[in-house]
């Protein structure tokens, strides 16, 4: 069963061209992973696939109610507990029960904490625990492991495998290896003429930390 | 939706959520003006329902910038585009919370005030159902120049001017209604004016608000 599909997928970034031409197909129990240097326009596709832009050209297949999206920003309210920020998540989605996700993220001991009072991983363990309770099948995941070190990509990982095992799917732009099978979609082929051609605003994002959110 | 109505509540409610911002402006602005106009209470009189009206809408402004800028930054409101709720009824809750958290509590402490500036007694029950009438309005206008304005940086401003132009039909029905009031004069046509416009910026805002959103997030 496909989850998500594109035909002839073009995007924009603030009214420029970035990619163009994307023909992909994620199935149930499949990973993508997008890959391309930083200012490609991995950000702008996830969030066209998540329906937040709309495609200059082509189509999106996929059911709104099936996605699970994750962006750079975790979405926490740094004034409410752990639990209190993923209960709100889980009550969006409909879902109750929380407990599962927290012991996914090793974050079981740190329930009654602010998460204003959390570490960057830590917060980032948060934000992916919220995937969980979102109860989706298809996680679109912007750099997911930023700020993680090696046991939470490993527990990063397992959860995939467990979302994977249960028919679900995943595309994600990350740089790292997860350690397990999947397709891999290099973007730097599908780079729009006119962003390549006017080189001077790719390389001048590059550097620059807002290239991050190209 | 409800969840993020009492997420917005408790939020609102913790260390530096805002709550009792616009109340404490209100009781400054009102207790500041005897001591610029003078101790002189038929004057006070005069201008006490214009006085309490224009506290109160100032008061509702000043809040108003966060209603969407918080969720912007730290990128709640991607997600909530994204989860299964109508980014309609997000802006519908948001605007409610706003009220809850500020036309609430100015509904509440503004006949107290109002013993400062010698309203007159007759008026007393025209001030708290104007500003319980009339404040919703604020906060879902508000809601709407908050809406437009939230992508962009230091947006408050642009805000102001947006909202503050809207605001005054509100503004004028509701003080007119409290002057009349005061004087014993009829008072239903100003009244369902006033509830005209705030059933209308209910009803239509959440939409236009919604749309602008989903461009400020593109």
């Amino acid at each position: 069963m496909s989850l998500l599909s594109t035909t002839n997928l073009s995007v924009t970034r603030g009214g420029i061209p970035v990619l163009e031409r994307l023909t992909f197909t994620l199935s149930a129990g499949e990973v993508l992973v997008l890959r391309g240097p930083n200012g490609s326009g991995k950000t702008t596709l996830l969030r066209t696939l998540a329906g937040l832009q709309t495609p200059s050209q082509g189509q999106v297949h996929v059911d709104p109610d099936h996605i699970a999206y994750a962006a750079h920003a975790d979405g926490l309210k740094s004034t409410l507990t752990v639990s209190e920020n993923l209960k709100f998540w889980a009550g969006v989605y409909g879902q109750t029960d929380i407990q599962p996700a927290l012991a996914a993220f090793d974050l079981t001991r740190l329930t009654g904490r602010a998460a204003g009072n959390l570490s960057a991983g830590q917060k980032r363990r948060l934000g992916l625990a919220r995937l969980l309770v979102t109860g989706r099948p298809l996680w679109i995941l912007d750099e997911p492991t930023v700020s993680l070190d090696a046991s939470s990509v490993a527990l990063f990982a397992a959860a995939v495998q467990q979302h994977l095992a249960t028919g679900g799917a995943m595309i994600v732009a990350t740089h790292i290896d997860l350690g397990f099978e999947a397709q891999v979609l290099d973007v730097t082929p599908h780079r729009a003429k006119l962003a390549s051609q006017s080189g001077d605003f790719a390389t001048g994002f590059d550097s620059d930390e807002d290239g991050a959110f190209l | 939706m409800i969840r993020l109505l009492q997420r917005d509540l408790i939020l609102a409610l913790r260390a530096g959520g805002g709550f009792g911002l616009g109340l404490g402006f209100f009781l400054i602005l009102v207790t500041l003006v005897p001591f610029g106009i003078g101790p002189n209470s038929e004057r006070l009189a005069a201008i006490a329902p214009g006085i309490l009206w224009l506290g109160a809408l100032l008061a509702c402004l000043l809040s108003l910038d966060r209603i969407f800028a918080l969720d912007y930054e730290d990128g709640s409101l991607d997600l909530l585009a994204t989860a299964p709720v109508p980014l309609e009824g997000v802006v519908a809750m948001k605007a409610l919370a706003h009220w809850i958290t500020t036309g609430l509590p100015l509904v509440i402490a503004a006949p107290i005030l109002g013993v400062l500036l010698h309203l007159e007694t007759a008026a007393y029950l025209w001030l708290i159902v104007t500003l319980l009438i009339g404040t919703p309005a604020l906060s879902f206008i508000g809601a709407f120049g908050a809406a437009i304005t939230v992508g962009l940086k230091r947006g408050g401003l642009l805000m102001s001017l947006l909202v503050l132009p809207l605001y005054i039909p509100t503004l004028i029905f509701g003080a007119e209604v409290v002057r009349r009031g005061a004087l014993g004069f009829e008072v239903a046509t100003p009244l369902m004016m006033q509830a005209a416009i705030t059933a209308g910026a209910i009803a239509l805002l959440p939409f236009a608000a919604a749309a602008a959103i989903r461009i400020a997030l593109r």
